[in-house]
């Protein structure tokens, strides 16, 4: 440590700023009480034969399995097959099964739909219900405070953070999802993709926009490089 | 889970466009029925089945009776009367039948 110390001062003579601490291993903190729980609880489960190490590593696999483009995919069936839509807002789980996609029985989903009259924000106040089996882990700012309470307080104000400005025209719908429903908003497809394939079409289908927190966007073409 | 979506432990006591409120009262322990809208007026935009009853599932019951859970639309301005934004802007909020009185 100390040798690390004058390694650093070595290299920054003559400066004078505090330097960042060393970034620290994620598990060198001592263990919280909920870490020692889990980690007590896990070792009676598989001690009493309930779960094995690899039904547990499985689960976890699947988890981490799950990701924003297994929304992206849904969202452009959507967008090309009208019939799969109606059937995704009447019974989001029967239209999921359909593609292949289980989300188990934690909770039930629903899909809401933008329109050119109403735009769809999803939020928890109480704690962070997503709708993890199909949009995976999370990113840390839906988790926050600020977020949390912003969100249906301000909707307008947080969407305008995240780069959507919406028109009074529009009316703003914001969901809590405070009890068993996971929801999932279906973005607008934008008028610059006729043609597109499925694929094509997910590939602009981002996290947020299934959030609320952002739009679809269509990439603009490469601007051409100007005659020298 | 108990029960899916859609399926009724009981006969809902509320059906789509009434018009509701939520008693302000307070809750004894765990809840899932926010702070905001607790006092304020709203309607049924769904019925979402009967599920158990979080209320009793935090600690450790079955948590049955299930409970019909709703979803009922609020105006911003009903709940945040400093609401500067859109007229037509709306908060949905799932909320299990205890939570739900009709409007007078």
């Amino acid at each position: 440590m100390h040798d690390d110390d004058d390694h650093q001062h070595h290299h920054h003579a003559g400066h004078d700023h505090a330097h960042p601490p060393a970034q620290k291993d994620h598990d060198a903190a001592p263990m919280g009480a909920y870490e020692v729980l889990e980690e007590a609880v896990r070792s009676l489960l598989i001690e009493k034969g309930i779960l094995t190490s690899g039904e547990i590593a499985a689960a976890v696999d699947l988890m981490d399995s799950r990701s924003p483009a297994l929304g992206a995919k849904v969202v452009a069936r959507a967008w090309v097959d009208a019939a799969f839509k109606k059937r995704l807002i009447k019974d989001t789980r029967a239209a999921l099964l359909e593609l292949g996609i289980d989300i188990g029985t934690i909770a039930e989903f629903s899909t809401v739909e933008n329109t050119p009259q109403v735009h769809n924000v999803i939020v928890c106040t109480l704690c962070s219900c997503y709708p993890k089996m199909l949009l995976g882990i999370p990113p840390a700012w839906y988790k926050s405070l600020a977020y949390r309470s912003r969100t249906v307080v301000d909707p307008r104000g947080v969407l305008a953070e995240f780069g959507v400005e919406l028109g009074r025209e529009v009316a703003v719908r914001v969901h809590d999802s405070t009890a068993d429903l996971r929801y999932i908003v279906l973005p607008m497809r934008p008028k610059a993709t006729r043609g597109w394939s499925e694929d094509q079409l997910a590939a602009i289908v981002t996290r947020d926009c299934m959030i609320g927190t952002a739009l679809p966007t269509v990439p603009s073409r490469p601007a051409r490089r100007a005659a020298r | 889970m108990v029960s899916a979506a859609g399926s009724f432990s009981r006969p809902p006591r509320f059906k789509p466009g009434d018009r509701v409120w939520v008693p302000a009262r307070a809750a004894l322990g765990h809840c899932r029925t926010p702070w905001y809208v607790r006092g304020k007026p709203g309607v049924v935009a769904a019925v979402h089945g009967s599920f158990r009853d979080p209320e009793r599932l935090a600690y450790h019951r079955p948590g049955l009776p299930a409970q019909v859970l709703y979803k009922v639309r609020f105006r911003q301005l009903d709940v945040w009367p400093s609401y500067l934004a859109g007229q037509a802007d709306h908060i949905e909020v799932d909320i299990y039948e205890p939570w739900l009185e009709p409007q007078p």
